[in-house]
């Protein structure tokens, strides 16, 4: 089913889409035709080209936030792991992040940014940074005191060799299951931002503000917020899925 | 125990200190200021200018941050820059409803998510646990105004069992104060429900496997008594931890659904006041919002120790 | 004058003649009652002169009385005042209030009240800064009557007194009027037929207003804010309900029993419900605007910004952030179609869209290929909605876009630099009006071509600056009317802004609530629930 999504996005020209932006107020809130597959919303626009599109957009949101994300935390997770005087001064830092609630830290971020994908993709990995700097640091911990790393420390190895040669690989099947759960969460709260009005700019169009600007119609256009609300949720829950299923296959507690 | 409580509470300053600071300095190099949404559309650049002057806008942003921390020591929040009114004040008429939505969702997402994640647990791989599973993972996957809009669709407007909208306090009516949270508790609970039942599932998996569990059964005593006395309350653990890390997507769910169903919360409040740069609400919500988070997570970690006695301090 | 106006015209005076009908013996009797109104904003400020917002302003009518008001016909009737005198050569006007006027904490409504109450709204409110201009003296004569001495002529005095939109002039205590005007007032003490109460206003959620039982109303029939004001219900309650399918539902579901701004793609489902009904409030509506940054390039330049007007489509602006036909019209009339200075002065080109003159236009400019920064508010549905058009129509027209999406507040405070678009300025904006402060070049702020002191855009034109004082200085209806056609010519030539339609939307209502005034604001008096 991920599949079939991810293909829907990458080539979005090719299945009978029309222009995702151009308006027709005259055909605005037409509900599911021949015509219009998904119906109309509110300027006219094609529901079912702008889902085919939207399914780029929430892809790459939700891919780019998980990939960031996990690069930067691990990077601060290991440094911090390894550095104790660092340690306790950036993880009080990264604990009050963390009790910020991650939507109204994103808020905050986008009204100090022009709404752009950019933005929101960094408006969202701010928050997941240090949820992920603790899974690596609590890892980094653990391992520090285990034999191979005591033993290559010994042998005169260099903490960033350490790192790099013993550590990371032990966190490559946790991060990777922790990576999904992001990507699923960041393409929820991407919608939530566009519920809230800061989103995606309008004008481009994703699952979440798709849905977004079909909330007014939801009693006399609920095709605008069905259809998208389907596709986000089964791609959702099947990278959820996957998730699962990468824990269990790896054996991650 | 009492000597590691005070600690811990030391500890927590510095965190909220962080807090503090990160959003004051977040706010301030934000776009929009409260003095031209006041002005309004005739305001010259002067009488904006002394708009910002009156609310102390135009000092330099240390002089603000010391002003403020100096305020919140002493227990003032501030007042808020349209209203006029105490910030407490705003944060005392809101913080009841989403306490109440809060534990509600909780409380439906622990009845029920706990019962499907042992009862996954122990048919393991079978067709139960296969739907327990994407059926608690679905409702992790709708976007909770999505499932806000159609169970207003379906249980207030089409069968008429419930409110549509708005809050009536529990001093007021407890009967009618949950009524109107029924809905909004359903939607926001799907979040956490998903959590709690994996989570259930995961640990009691692990704990089924143990020798103890597996004796229990073999002594021939009902599935129900080994499940609930002998294995969950070993899993239950991992569980109450889960309850302190979900609170914060608690709260951000909370946000979405008090916007949907009209609830006078403190999610709304602070979308509001981010709106509006309405600058001490919002560092008053979220020093109040991230208080409590880290005070409960701060209990739940305590709360280790009476669950499991083998952890010590 | 197009279909619409009509239509509204006659939907509105239907609903006004079932009210006269019935009014004085049957209100009577329905006496008392609850409304529970979901108002279009959430109130969070309550000083009416500090702000210009409209919630306030709807709130203001409630609790406070104006010294005069506008009918449905747009003349101005005495509401606190009894009656006036003007000198001969017009320069020196008596004003006496009417007997039994008090304040809510019981004390008598005196002439200092007012003239320190028009003190302070003159500070901040433009067509009150005009009349200041024009003032030597105002001050009380004894408790009950004061004067108001002008250094020169000024046509409009009792316009600006019975102003009926933002700022307009409320009578508030003396000593809250003494309140600087860059603080709020504190105190919410009013004479008008309302209370307000304090402990149950809940910012973000509700506010609560009671009767007022020791108003005493004039003994006219009410038409607009003139009239007598009889509080029939006993209380009302505001709600503050952001999400459009909330608010319809909590209709539908008799939690609410007044809607004031349904999106209009809801009225037609509330007509068609046998519960519900609408009323048309204002038929003159909202007037939308496209405003060009006049400072820098390209729209510095006259032709680009002609061919702004060139590019305009109204039909296709008002279908985008409108939708239902019923209630817009399009409309090149600068003071609005359906008022008094309704003209067709130099409109030609907004009536019709020409792309390929805009394009020739855009070429003629010597426009360079920089991005043309539109700044697109994201969260109020409608000005997204024009944005979206705007930017489809300048590609059209040959200029390269750069919409940037901002929210409300950032929108306030980017529109109000007046740096170069590509260092954090902007090239054009959009918003839109009520019609009462559109009606006249001395309220109108988007035909003020003071340059650095004008609204926001900042257009600089000393003929247009001085046709608006000869207005303000003119004495009868004609000279007035033809100095307006001048404005409008040269507003449309320079382009000063474009307005991109004129509509105007109905509250949904329960049946069971009647006696609604025709207002832009929505007024409680009159109003009876059973």
């Amino acid at each position: 089913m991920l599949a079939v999504v991810v293909l829907a996005g990458l080539l979005a020209p090719m299945w009978w889409t029309g222009d995702p932006e151009a308006l027709q107020p005259a055909e605005r809130l037409r509900p599911p035709s021949a015509g219009h597959w998904f119906g109309s919303d509110q300027f006219g626009r094609d529901i079912y080209t702008r889902t085919i599109y939207g399914t780029r957009v929430s892809l790459t949101v939700g891919g780019a936030v998980a990939v960031a994300s996990l690069v930067l935390g691990t990077a601060l997770g290991l440094v911090i792991g390894f550095y104790r005087r660092l340690d306790t001064i950036l993880m009080r830092v990264m604990d009050g992040l963390m009790a910020i609630p991650a939507i109204l830290l994103a808020l905050a971020l986008m009204a100090l940014m022009r709404g752009s994908v950019r933005n929101v993709i960094i408006a969202l990995v701010v928050p997941e940074i240090p949820r992920v700097v603790r899974l690596v640091r609590a890892s980094v911990l653990s391992l520090r005191e285990h034999l191979m790393v005591e033993g290559a420390r010994a042998l005169g190895v260099g903490t960033p060799r350490i790192l790099l040669r013993y550590v990371l690989p032990a966190l490559v099947a946790p991060l990777l299951v922790q990576g999904t759960y992001i990507c699923a969460s960041a393409m929820l709260v991407e919608a939530y931002l566009s519920f809230l009005g800061a989103g995606t700019p309008p004008h481009i169009p994703s699952w979440g503000n798709i849905m977004a600007e079909g909330r007014s119609y939801v009693q006399l256009a609920f095709w605008i917020i069905l259809f998208p609300g389907v596709f986000l949720a089964a791609t959702v829950l099947a990278i959820n899925l996957v998730g699962d299923g990468l824990r269990d296959l790896l054996n991650v507690r | 125990m009492l000597q590691e409580v005070a600690r811990r509470l030391m500890a927590t300053i510095p965190v909220m200190g962080v807090v503090a600071i990160a959003v004051f300095a977040l706010l301030h190099v934000t776009p929009g200021d409260p003095a031209t949404i006041i002005a309004g559309d005739y305001a010259t650049a002067e009488e904006v200018a002394r708009i910002r002057a009156r609310l102390g806008l135009d000092r330099p942003f240390l002089t603000q941050v010391a002003i403020w921390l100096g305020q919140v020591v002493r227990g003032d929040l501030g007042t808020s820059i349209f209203s006029g009114l105490p910030v407490t004040t705003l944060i005392g008429q809101r913080a009841e409803a989403t306490t109440v939505l809060a534990l509600y969702a909780l409380l439906i997402s622990v009845g029920v998510g706990v019962p499907l994640g042992v009862l996954a647990a122990w048919r393991r791989g079978s067709w139960v646990d296969r739907l327990v599973m994407i059926f608690a993972v679905s409702g992790f996957s709708m976007p909770v105004f999505w499932l806000g809009f159609l169970l207003v669709y379906v249980f207030s407007l089409g069968l008429g069992w419930l409110p549509v909208q708005g809050y009536v306090p529990l001093r007021e009516s407890v009967l009618a104060c949950l009524r109107h949270l029924t809905l909004p508790a359903v939607a926001l609970s799907c979040i956490y429900l998903a959590l709690i039942a994996r989570m259930t599932r995961a640990s009691m998996l692990g704990v089924l496997g143990e020798d103890y569990i597996r004796t229990a059964f073999a002594k021939g005593l009902p599935p129900r008594r080994v499940l609930i006395r002998h294995a969950f309350r070993n899993a239950a653990l991992p569980v109450v931890t889960i309850i302190g890390i979900g609170f914060a997507l608690l709260i951000g769910g909370a946000v979405v659904t008090e916007s949907v169903f009209a609830i006078p919360g403190l999610g709304r409040l602070t979308v509001d006041a981010i709106v509006r740069r309405d600058y001490p609400v919002i560092q008053g919500v979220v020093l109040v919002v991230s208080g409590v988070y880290v005070l409960i997570n701060l209990i739940i970690d305590l709360l280790y120790v009476v669950i499991d006695p083998r952890i010590r301090y | 004058m197009s279909g619409l106006t009509r239509r509204g015209f006659l939907a509105g005076s239907t609903a006004a003649a079932a009210v006269t009908i019935g009014a004085p013996f049957v209100h009577a009797q329905k006496r008392g009652g609850t409304m529970r109104f979901i108002a279009h904003a959430d109130l969070k400020v309550l000083d009416p002169i500090w702000t210009t917002a409209y919630i306030t302003r709807n709130h203001s009518y409630l609790i406070y009385d104006t010294l005069y008001g506008t009918d449905e016909k747009d003349q101005i009737r005495p509401q606190m005042i009894d009656k006036h005198g003007v000198s001969s050569d017009g320069k020196r006007w008596t004003f006496t209030l009417r007997d039994g006027l008090k304040w809510h904490d019981g004390k008598p409504v005196t002439a200092e009240d007012c003239t320190e109450s028009i003190k302070r709204w003159a500070k901040r409110d433009p067509f009150g800064k005009l009349l200041a201009a024009h003032t030597a003296k105002i001050a009380p004569q004894d408790r009950k009557t004061f004067v108001l001495e002008l250094s020169e002529r000024f046509g409009p005095v009792l316009e600006a007194l019975g102003k009926p939109s933002s700022n307009v002039p409320f009578i508030m205590p003396a000593h809250v009027a003494a309140t600087p005007d860059s603080d709020q007032i504190k105190e919410f003490i009013g004479s008008g037929p309302f209370r307000f109460v304090k402990d149950e206003w809940q910012p973000g959620n509700q506010v609560v207003y009671v009767r007022n039982p020791d108003y005493v109303p004039r003994k006219e029939k009410p038409s607009g804010s003139t009239g007598g004001k009889v509080a029939h219900l006993d209380k009302v309650i505001w709600r503050y309900i952001p999400d459009a399918t909330t608010a319809s539902a909590a209709l539908e579901k008799n939690e609410v029993d007044w809607w004031e701004n349904p999106p209009v793609d809801f009225v037609p489902r509330v007509e068609q419900n046998p519960q519900l009904t609408t009323f048309v409030y204002d038929p003159r509506g909202q007037q939308g605007w496209l405003r060009p940054n006049h400072l820098h390039p390209p729209f510095n330049n006259k032709k680009a910004r002609q061919a702004l007007v060139h590019m305009v489509d109204q039909q296709k602006y008002l279908q985008a952030a409108v939708g239902v036909p019923k209630y817009f019209q399009t409309c090149p009339a600068v003071f609005l179609c359906g008022g008094p200075y309704e003209s067709k002065a130099g409109a030609e080109g907004l009536a019709r869209q020409d792309l390929a003159r805009a394009r020739q236009l855009v070429k003629e400019s010597g426009y360079d290929g920089k991005p043309v920064v539109v700044l697109h508010v994201t969260d109020i549905q409608a000005l997204s909605a024009v944005a979206l058009v705007t930017r489809e129509l300048l590609q059209q027209a040959g200029f390269t876009v750069d919409l940037q999406a901002v929210d409300w507040s950032t929108n306030l405070a980017r529109r109000a630099k007046k740096d170069p678009p590509a260092q954090g300025g902007w090239n054009v904006i959009h918003t839109w009006w009520t019609g009462a402060d559109v009606a006249n070049p001395a309220v109108h702020a988007g035909v003020s071509g003071a340059g650095a002191t004008a609204w926001f855009g900042w257009p600089e034109h000393g003929e247009i600056e001085k046709l608006r004082l000869d207005w303000v200085r003119a004495t009868d209806r004609a000279k007035q009317k033809q100095i307006a056609d001048q404005i409008q010519r040269l507003v449309l030539d320079e382009v000063l802004y474009v307005p991109w339609g004129q509509w105007t939307l109905p509250y949904a209502l329960t049946r069971k609530v009647q006696g609604m005034l025709r207002f832009p604001a929505p007024l409680f008096w009159n109003v009876t629930i059973t």
